[in-house]
């Protein structure tokens, strides 16, 4: 037991100190800076913004972070309906997409972006929905929008409760231009 | 004027510090909050410069006050993972990996993982590999560009914008609605992005993706 324990330790380090030797960026070898053995494992993840600040409650905004995005949908769904109707007080019917309670957090349960590779990359752009997100995208807006704004979209719910003033928060534009070269975002401040 | 908006900017933060900050993804969670794991925002559209090629972004640790930014920096025991599902099944099916050591960024894909799931090794045979030096603040961006593939690693302007004083304000029962204007609780601020522009066609040959970015820690 001992001596198979050592040997493996022996193993492992000789494996250590040969994947400790780093190679630079050329064409012919791998880049290794690190051990060649290192393993990471997900503190923290995110698709679409701000999924975890709304929907999910205090208790399990760690979990989300570290659920598959394949198995979200089975843990969350539920509890996303019932932030979605505590937010906005039962009132919510549909929203501007057409979707109704479920079928709206059932998408957002599952916190991926889905990206087009053919057209048009926008969270909403007024035309195209859920094809990207760009830099200058009023993501927040449309997110307000979708869960405040009603059937129409201009907040008012399907009982005429009024919730106009909470559609848009009036934030539209970064604070810095946005670059047309790489990398896009704007230097530091 | 600017010393200006930078001291408005620090109030408005400490005003909304006693309350705990979620925006975006921004501190969003207890275990991550504060750690240079935390993801800020995670961006994917088709490059301003080539319709052919898509650019991934993701930001980390959030509301680095101009004089905090010198000092932020990544971790090599941090790896940023973006995630490609192209068979709708939202598993991924390709990653691009960007680990950091001695004052680069190293990016390996888009590549199939060997592994899928929470736990990663890194693809370190993977075909597509880059590296750039992380660009210090103040500097001109480093750019790396190698077979179709650009990277870059460092500081940069918070491209997020939100009025999330006021947001916090209306969840906690002490207003009715946004104010107009509103006001950018994120003006003024920075975050650590890394940017990875690649070929759509090295993303397979679906129409549209499933993505998301992992930050993941290294556990051996």
């Amino acid at each position: 037991m001992k001596i198979t324990r050592l040997f493996t330790l022996l193993l492992l380090s000789g494996l250590t100190a040969m994947a400790c030797s780093t190679s630079s960026n050329d064409d012919d070898a791998p880049m290794t800076p690190i051990d060649e053995n290192a393993q990471f494992s997900t503190s923290d993840q995110m698709g679409r913004p701000a999924i975890n600040t709304v929907f999910v409650s205090a208790d399990n905004k760690n979990s989300f972070n570290t659920t598959l995005p394949s198995e979200q949908s089975a843990a969350f769904s539920s509890a996303f309906l019932a932030k979605l109707n505590a937010l906005t007080a039962d009132k919510y019917t549909t929203n501007a997409l057409g979707q109704d309670a479920a079928t709206f957090t059932g998408l957002l349960a599952t916190d991926v972006l889905n990206v087009s590779l053919n057209g048009t990359t926008t969270f909403f752009d007024g035309q195209n929905v859920l094809t990207g997100r760009a830099l200058a995208d009023d993501v927040i807006s449309v997110e307000l929008l979708l869960i405040f704004g009603g059937p129409a979209g201009d907040g008012m719910q399907e009982d005429g409760t009024d919730f106009s003033a909470l559609t848009d928060d009036n934030v539209d534009s970064n604070d810095k231009e946005f670059l047309s070269t790489f990398p896009y975002l704007a230097s530091p401040w | 004027m600017k010393f200006k908006k930078l001291t408005y900017s620090l109030l408005s933060l400490l005003a909304v510090g006693s309350l705990i900050v979620f925006a975006a993804d921004h501190i969003d969670a207890p275990a991550v909050s504060g750690t240079n794991v935390d993801i800020t925002d995670y961006y994917a559209f088709q490059s301003p410069e080539n319709n052919d090629n898509l650019v991934f972004v993701a930001n980390t640790q959030g509301l680095l006050s101009p004089s905090a930014t010198g000092d932020a920096n990544f971790n090599s025991n941090t790896m940023i993972q973006f995630n490609i599902d192209n068979s709708g099944d939202n598993i991924e099916d390709l990653v691009i990996q960007v680990i950091f050591a001695d004052g680069k960024a190293y990016a390996y894909g888009p590549v199939q993982p060997s592994l899928t799931g929470l736990t990663s090794g890194v693809e370190f045979d993977a075909v597509n590999q880059i590296s750039v030096d992380i660009t210090p603040y103040g500097s001109e961006a480093n750019i790396a560009s190698e077979n179709g593939m650009k990277l870059f690693a460092g500081p940069r302007d918070d491209p997020f914008f939100m009025d999330f004083a006021q947001y916090n304000e209306i969840i906690a029962g002490n207003a009715s609605g946004f104010n107009n204007p509103g006001d950018d609780t994120f003006a003024g601020t920075n975050v650590m992005s890394v940017v990875v522009e690649v070929p759509k066609s090295a993303l397979g040959s679906s129409s549209t993706i499933n993505t998301w970015v992992s930050s993941k820690t290294r556990i051996n």
